[in-house]
């Protein structure tokens, strides 16, 4: 953490990961996102934050088409992920989620064992040839997400078990597992206490090293804390988006202003 | 933001209240009130499980009381040889059975007068108390020459109308002197008691026979029906069980929502209401009448079974699967599982204790089942014999249990309904089997979420 890839950060400025464009989301008769368009960068993190309702979840659930799963959604619009279009017919979401990993509000953990919560994913990706590498692969997930060192002694034991922060970070050691480019994490600390929070926070930091991470969170400190560029979403409205540092200090919008204040939400 | 119009409200609320603080330690009127509603409802939940027990008890005490004389059975046990000479002489007169009825009789004398007590009797008395002996004594020397001469004990299965006296369930009291069965008899039988000759023994007939006719309930037993009951039940869990979990897994996660799919949930909730018999005459309709299947067959009782368990599984196995935590397929999908691996890796697993309950409820119904079984031939007196091997199970005329002991209730032989009690009580210890079974099933699959 504390050698920060601050030159390789500006590099990847000029490269786009994920590129939205006239996004429309509807819920049956519901106008739920409107217009959104954004560009994300690789390996950055990207916070979303927002009044509850804004859209800002929807908004990152059609990233790896969790929407899908809903009968009464509709996408429009376009989503690229390094250029190719998510919601083409071609697209077999199932493949994308692969490529697209997401880490949800509450911690999910499967009522297995720790070892076997990591190899799920690369189990059903053929993502290992024989034991060693599963092997392999559920130990490096698990260092990369700082568990490591709390769990080595008890993979076999149920990962439901587990305190709440050491459940969530299981959840990113889990999608980490399967290699995916992008990780979106829906409101990942909401369920945390402070200690637990300040852990996957050093986490996310950590990740962005090597993956393109988009963040929802309520909590405006985190999202100055934990990411390089911020999207602040109002009604289902992209309202602002920019440098974090720019818009929690020097917001263009009224909107942006009121809500990072605190004058309403 | 609300902070400035909060403060100068909440400065003027004490002087607003309009009634100043009561002391804790008295209980005010509306408390009282909460507070004997609370204990009312109490005291109704426990008079509703009282009752329940109640009737439990009254159940448990009646079944076992009337149904133990079906365990039991009274024999008339008597040693005796018979010479070479003897059976020569026997089998060289016109009515043989006749001689050996004779034979029997000495011998019973003898074993009389050696224990120290003499009755007199006659082979009518014999007859009233045994039926008649000299058949089964000349076909067991028939077939045994080699123990002529020996000593040779024989097993005679006491009148139905002995056994009641047995039993308690005929006295010298509500009796009356027939052809059957008369007072003077009975005197014979209680001295015949006291030699040892004639003795109540557990009946394992009951348990491993055959139904017998009209007229010999000692000879019934319920065996045969179990085997029935038994491969209608592997007909009804191998059908219904992968068809309602599959059936239910559809409907329940991939189908569309649209009218269609209501009207089939619409469906199948009133199917599970259909009366049973309706089950009956669709399977005598379709799988005897039109697809020609054996009759009384537990097959084709296991296919009706099977309609009529289908719904209870669908609809429990659809309850257990909404049951299911959604952040679980979120989190299966999420790392790019298919719906269906979701599904089968996770889904399913964490509702299989629920399916299971399911499964067990629908096929305790089935096992219960007597209306459609009569009406597809499956009645008590078709389970005369067992079948001979493993698909002959399936397709050879049979009964099942609650037909059997309905057929018995329904016969006008008092005997038949102590074996109907019996019968009740093997099949509650059926039942009780296949549900421990499930238990532990589930108790293995049972996980926290």
């Amino acid at each position: 953490m504390n050698e920060m890839p601050n030159i390789e950060q500006a590099t990847d400025m000029t490269e786009t990961k994920i590129s939205a464009n006239k996004v429309q989301v509807y819920y049956g008769d519901t106008h739920a996102i409107k217009d959104v368009d954004i560009e994300i960068q690789p390996r950055s993190v990207t916070a979303f934050i927002g009044p509850s309702g804004c859209g800002k979840s929807t908004f990152l659930r059609t990233i790896n088409r969790m929407n899908d799963t809903i009968d009464i959604c509709r996408v429009e619009g376009s989503i690229r992920i390094d250029g190719e279009d998510i919601y083409d017919p071609k697209v077999d979401p199932v493949q994308l989620r692969a490529k697209v990993g997401m880490v949800f509000q509450k911690p999910n953990p499967f009522p297995k064992s720790i070892y076997d919560n990591i190899a799920y994913g690369p189990r059903i990706h053929g993502l290992a040839r024989n034991k060693a590498e599963l092997d392999d692969i559920v130990s490096s997930s698990l260092q990369k997400a700082g568990l490591w060192e709390e769990v080595k002694n008890r993979l076999d034991e149920p990962g439901t078990g587990m305190s709440g922060g050491q459940q969530q970070r299981l959840c990113i050691a889990r999608a980490i597992a399967v290699s995916p480019e992008v990780i979106l994490m829906d409101e990942p600390c909401s369920a945390l206490d402070p200690i637990a929070t300040a852990k996957v926070e050093e986490l996310i930091d950590e990740l962005r090293e090597n993956f393109t991470i988009v963040i929802v969170t309520h909590s405006m400190q985190q999202a100055a804390r934990v990411s390089q560029r911020t999207a602040f979403f109002h009604l289902g409205i992209l309202v602002e988006e920019g440098s974090t540092q720019d818009i929690f200090t020097n917001p263009k919008d009224k909107r942006t202003q009121d809500y990072i204040t605190g004058r309403f939400g | 933001m609300t902070e400035t119009t909060l403060s100068p409200e909440a400065a003027e609320k004490p002087a607003k209240l309009p009634f100043k603080s009561k002391s804790l330690y008295e209980v005010d009127d509306l408390t009282r009130k909460r507070n004997a509603a609370e204990k009312r409802f109490k005291t109704y939940g426990m008079a509703a499980i009282g009752v329940g027990l109640f009737f439990l008890f009254v159940l448990a005490y009646t079944i076992i009381s009337e149904g133990i004389p079906a365990f039991t059975k009274t024999i008339v046990e008597v040693e005796f040889s018979l010479t070479q000479e003897q059976f020569d002489e026997a089998e060289g007169q016109l009515f043989k059975t006749k001689a050996y009825e004779q034979i029997f009789i000495g011998a019973l004398q003898g074993q009389l007068q050696e224990s120290g007590v003499s009755v007199p009797f006659d082979a009518t008395t014999i007859e009233r108390i045994v039926g008649k002996p000299g058949n089964t004594i000349r076909s067991f020397f028939t077939a045994n020459q080699d123990k002529l001469g020996g000593p040779a004990a024989f097993e005679l299965a006491a009148s139905s109308r002995v056994d009641g006296y047995m039993n308690g369930r005929v006295t010298r009291e509500n009796m009356t002197d027939s052809r059957f069965l008369q007072k003077t008899d009975l005197d014979l039988v209680d001295n015949l008691v006291e030699a040892g000759v004639i003795k109540t023994v557990f009946n394992w007939n009951f348990i491993t026979g055959a139904d017998s006719g009209v007229d010999n309930p000692g000879a019934a037993g319920i065996g045969a029906s179990v085997v029935g009951s038994l491969f209608m039940m592997l007909v009804v869990l191998f059908l219904s069980l992968p068809i309602g979990v599959a059936a239910s897994i559809y409907l329940e996660e991939f189908a569309p929502q649209n009218r269609f799919t209501d009207l089939i949930e619409v469906n199948i909730s009133n199917l599970a209401a259909v009366p049973s018999i309706v089950f009956g005459i669709l399977g005598l309709a379709v799988f005897i009448q039109f697809m020609h299947l054996p009759q009384s067959a537990p097959i084709v009782g296991g296919l009706v079974l099977t309609l009529m368990t289908l719904p209870t599984i669908i609809i429990s196995t659809r309850a257990s699967l909404k049951a299911v935590p959604p952040s679980i397929r979120d989190a299966a999908l999420g790392i790019g599982a298919s719906k269906m691996q979701a599904i089968f890796h996770h889904v399913l697993p964490l509702a299989m204790p629920g399916i299971l309950t399911g499964t067990i409820i629908g096929l305790a119904q089935a096992l219960g089942e007597t209306a459609p079984l009569l009406l597809i031939g499956m009645v008590g007196f078709v389970a005369r014999g067992y079948p001979d091997g493993f698909i002959a199970g399936f397709t050879e005329p049979n009964s099942a249990m609650p037909a059997q002991i309905y057929t018995w209730a329904a016969r006008a032989d008092f005997a038949f309904y102590e074996k109907a009690w019996g019968g009740i009580i093997v099949l509650l210890v059926f039942l009780l089997t296949m549900n421990i079974i499930a238990i532990i099933l589930r108790r293995r699959f049972e996980r926290r979420w």
